[in-house]
């Protein structure tokens, strides 16, 4: 296109960088990949997820669709989903998956650390209420055990009970019998997965990618 | 207990102190008759030579462990290797010549497959392929940089005079020893770290290419082997070309036979339902036979038996039973910690023989001051390059337990003994060398590398239990890693593990798995099953009522609040049995429906198990039959603990949710615990505030039989949980027949 497109292009994607901390080569592949799923419009719709063939596969496939879309991840309020995104929105979902850049302060790592804790616990606390209770926990579950026709749903029903009592015992340590569990929130979950390395876990290298053609 | 060992051996010789008297008088005369007493030494000789040096080993091993002190500075292999360098001081002085050795054709067919074995099959496999990479940057690169330049320094130490002229060795010699030097030990490895306990990334590392190392070791050792015997003036230039291809043949044919082994040994145990008491052998035999078929082949064999092991894993334990499988594991540790024992002490011994070995100053300290250098450098520039690639880098600290890791050990030492001393004639100086190199870096690096650690304050291994908010959170990632790169479109780590995932789970395990196996396998019930498992082993442990068939203690109302319960709860928290979950929730309030439930197991119970079968003899060599009491008691254990843990009451914690039926249901074939079959049947009853309720023993008709199962007792899964032990109210008590429960008593009396 002209020059004036590109210079508006060009400053676009170093505000993008500031805003996002994706380096300009990265945030061009991830345009490439939003006009592909996008059909080259200006915004993405959860319908636009069915082109990408290999995620039928993913027993929790819709709940990674509604984080996409999620106002809690994008920063647009406290609960509710969009009904579309544009490319920024897509940037900013992506940044939960950036590797952890070891050389900042100690403060920004812990930081990071917690958005993308956070972006986890959205994606299990489906009602926004600032809870994961048993119901969505149970939910959870199901989604992940669904991949296996076999184990029946009592089951995933008695797990996430399981995993609740767990939590319960962690979070709150030594309960009375009369006391009540509301749920998992947000401190609770940080507790519990304080074990894990989120730094190792949760990232995609985003160094070498490809696009892949999206149609057969 | 040595001197025990030996005056076992002098009184047969006393013995055979005997017979010459009788030889001069049945000179020149007929044999007097039937002799009492014959020696028949050269006849057990050898079988007899090789269990006596098992049991030194062994006994010395005990003599170790007496001092806590020394075990915890000093690691065993250090003291074996002394040990050996003792008795071969010992054998050398009595014998006047040098008996017992290592043997290469020893080691290789009968030391080294075990602990290979071993390591594999318990080789994390997550952990290993995560970190693929990385190991084989390490043993493939690192192995080949440390044995060029290793080489090539030596021989420039020897053009540059500081080696005496005695040592002929050209280039190609220094090669061959430079790659056979070069190669970070297994065996080694294993012992040090695992007294060590760094984290489990750098563990696997090391150990990793230590494993992966070996096909670039036999291949460098056998193309130097054959250059320097075909002459350096012979090799062309197709020769090195062939050597690079040998490269991947051996690596590549190595894995691939491990794998068909692997495959060939699921698929075997696959079947091996009704004759379980040889599922042990066969998994030995068929790992033992990758390996001496990849030997033979000139294949990697510690590749073939690494990848046999990584591979059948997971399909072998899914279709084992339980007995099997802890059979497997106990001996297998057994035999890899017995041959790795054998194999230190032999390498004492060995190094008394001066036979074997020339020394040369220069040439023992060049290698040491290379092979240390070289092997720091070459980690350094790696893992520089690495780090490229990596999500998690590893840093200095890592490195430097690496290049200091990196032992070498008896692996080295059979290669050069292997040596052909006409082709190479500096071989017995390459013996001092190598000797003095694999007692320096097993002693030396061995006893320092514990403080080092705590000096550098490495990151050590966390042992936490397995939770299962843990395992449903790993569970959730990989899920959504996988479908982010998805959506990104790119095809990275996770997606390609992913596609395996999904790869096994339609083709392989249902093919390679027991259908009853395969039916509800899953990551996360396995967590779930075993922690109830255990926390049912605790809760049982802590006095869950035991009946004893002198007296039931008929109880009297129990309280809403029963102390009871709480106290159960208080048992669990101050035994620190670290259950994690609340079984707090375990009442004696009972809704209409549980009375129910309860009242018709009793009736059930009745009607139930009533005709004992008797049942096979349990020494038949063909089928261990299982005792028909603790079949009984584990199911009813396992019934009702999952009974329980199903109806988590909300009245109790107010967590919402829907109450599920509690229906009685098998859970198949899992793992059981048979310890905690033991623990519970001996129960000791705890005083502890559960007087007022009694134990009531309910067998629970199992509804859900497997389908191919033929449910004729004998051929019943010996694989079943664990006696569980329920306590039923008063009311429960007395709604349901005492009959009924005498009628129990009687059936169930052994549960105390």
């Amino acid at each position: 296109m002209g020059v004036a497109h590109s210079h508006s292009a060009s400053e676009e994607v170093r505000e993008l960088e500031g805003k996002t901390g994706f380096s300009s080569y990265q945030i061009e592949q991830l345009h490439r990949r939003f006009k592909q799923l996008s059909g080259d419009q200006p915004t993405i719709r959860k319908e636009s997820f069915n082109n990408v063939p290999d995620l039928e596969l993913n027993p929790i496939r819709s709940r990674i669709v509604r984080a996409f879309f999620d106002h809690r991840n994008l920063r647009k309020g406290p609960s509710g989903l969009a009904e579309e995104i544009n490319f920024e929105d897509f940037l900013t979902i992506m940044s939960y998956f950036r590797p952890i850049d070891t050389t900042m302060g100690e403060e920004q790592v812990a930081q990071s650390r917690k958005e993308k804790l956070r972006f986890l616990f959205h994606m299990y606390d489906a009602d926004s209420d600032g809870r994961i209770t048993l119901e969505e926990y149970r939910n959870v579950v199901e989604d992940l055990l669904s991949g296996n026709p076999h184990i029946e749903k009592e089951s995933a029903g008695s797990i996430a009970k399981g995993a609740m009592m767990e939590a319960a015992s962690v979070c709150l340590g030594q309960m009375e019998p009369d006391q009540v569990y509301e749920g998992i929130t947000f401190e609770d979950f940080l507790k519990i997965l304080k074990g894990i390395d989120i730094e190792s876990k949760m990232h995609i290298c985003f160094l070498n990618m490809e696009t892949m053609a999206l149609c057969h | 207990m040595l001197r025990a060992a030996l005056s076992l051996l002098a009184l047969p010789l006393a013995g055979a102190a005997e017979e010459p008297t009788q030889k001069p008088e049945s000179q020149g005369e007929p044999l007097p008759g039937l002799e009492l007493f014959r020696w028949q030494w050269h006849e057990v000789e050898a079988p007899y030579l090789v269990a006596l040096w098992i049991l030194v080993a062994s006994l010395a091993k005990i003599v170790f462990h007496l001092s806590r002190k020394v075990t915890s500075l000093v690691p065993e292999s250090c003291l074996l290797i002394l040990l050996g360098l003792v008795l071969g001081g010992i054998v050398l002085a009595v014998a006047k010549k040098a008996e017992y050795q290592l043997e290469p054709g020893t080691f290789f067919l009968f030391l080294l497959p075990p602990i290979v074995l071993d390591s594999g099959y318990f080789m994390p496999s997550r952990l290993f392929f995560d970190n693929l990479g990385a190991i084989l940057t390490y043993a493939v690169v690192g192995t080949l940089w440390n044995a060029f330049t290793t080489g090539a320094a030596l021989w420039g130490l020897q053009q540059a005079g500081l080696v005496a002229p005695r040592v002929q060795a050209g280039l190609l010699d220094f090669l061959l020893f430079g790659s056979l030097i070069s190669a970070v030990d297994p065996v080694a490895v294993l012992a040090v770290f695992e007294e060590v306990h760094v984290n489990e990334t750098l563990f696997i590392i090391v150990f990793g290419e230590s494993l992966l190392n070996d096909a670039v070791t036999v291949v460098l050792y056998k193309v130097c082997n054959s250059f320097v015997e075909m002459g350096s003036a012979n090799v062309q230039a197709t020769d090195y070309l062939k050597g690079v291809a040998s490269l991947f043949v051996v690596s590549l044919g190595g894995a691939a036979v491990g794998l068909v082994f692997a495959f060939l040994l699921a698929l075997t145990t696959r079947f091996t339902k009704r004759v379980r008491i040889i599922e042990p052998l066969l998994v030995f035999l068929l790992a033992y036979a990758a390996y001496l078929t990849a030997e033979m082949a000139s294949l990697s064999a510690i590749l073939a038996v690494t990848m046999c092991g990584l591979g059948c894993k997971k399909y072998v334990e899914a279709n084992i039973s339980h007995k099997s499988r802890t059979t497997v594991k106990y001996t297998m540790k057994t035999l890899a910690s017995c041959a790795e024992t054998v194999i230190f002490m032999l390498l004492g011994i060995s190094a008394v023989d001066s036979s074997k070995w020339a020394w040369d100053s220069g040439l023992v300290l060049g290698t040491l001051i290379f092979i240390l250098f070289f092997r720091a450098l070459g980690v350094v520039l790696q893992t520089w390059m690495l780090n490229q690639f990596r999500l998690v880098p590893l840093d200095k600290i890592d490195q430097v337990v690496m290049s200091y890791g990196g032992l070498r050990g008896a692996v080295a030492f059979a290669l050069v003994i292997l040596l052909d001393r006409t082709k190479v004639p500096a071989k017995d100086y390459f013996v001092a060398t190598t000797i003095v190199v694999v007692f320096f870096t097993v002693i030396v690096q061995g006893l320092t590398i514990k403080p080092l650690v705590k000096w550098l304050k490495v990151k050590r291994s966390e042992h936490h239990k397995p939770t299962l908010n843990q395992e449903l959170h790993e569970h959730t990632f990989d899920h959504i890693l996988a479908a982010v790169e998805d959506v990104v479109g790119h095809h990275g780590y996770h997606y390609w593990r992913d596609r395996w995932e999904q790869f096994d789970k339609k083709y392989l395990s249902q093919l390679l798995m027991r259908r009853s196996a395969y039916r509800i396998r899953d990551q996360i019930w396995d967590v779930y099953y075993r922690l109830n498992i255990r926390d049912a082993i605790s809760f049982v442990d802590q006095g869950g009522h035991v009946l004893s068939s002198t007296g039931l203690t008929l109880p009297s109302m129990p309280s809403r609040n029963s102390v009871a319960e709480t106290s159960v709860t208080n048992l669990l928290r101050e035994s620190g049995s670290g259950a994690c979950l609340d079984l707090q929730v375990i009442d004696t309030v009972r809704s209409g429906r549980d009375r129910e439930d309860a009242v018709m197991h009793h009736l059930l119970c009745g009607g139930l198990y009533k005709p004992r079968r008797r049942y096979k003899a349990s020494c038949s060599r063909h089928f261990i039959s299982e005792d028909a009491q603790e079949r009984q008691d584990k199911e009813v254990f396992q019934q009702n603990m999952k009974r329980r843990l199903e109806s988590f009451k909300s009245t109790k914690h107010n967590i919402c949710f829907t109450k599920s039926k509690p229906r009685p249901r098998k859970t198949g074939r899992r793992k059981k615990d048979g310890v905690a079959n033991a623990e519970a049947t001996n129960g000791k009853p705890r005083d502890l505030g559960f007087q007022d309720t009694a134990a009531v023993i309910l067998t629970v008709e199992s509804e859900e039989e497997e389908e191919e199962s033929d449910s004729s007792e004998t051929e019943k899964e010996d694989d079943e949980g664990i006696i569980f032990v329920a306590r039923a109210t008063s009311e429960v008590l007395q709604e349901g027949k005492i009959s009924g429960i005498s009628q129990a008593t009687t059936v169930c009396p052994a549960l105390c």
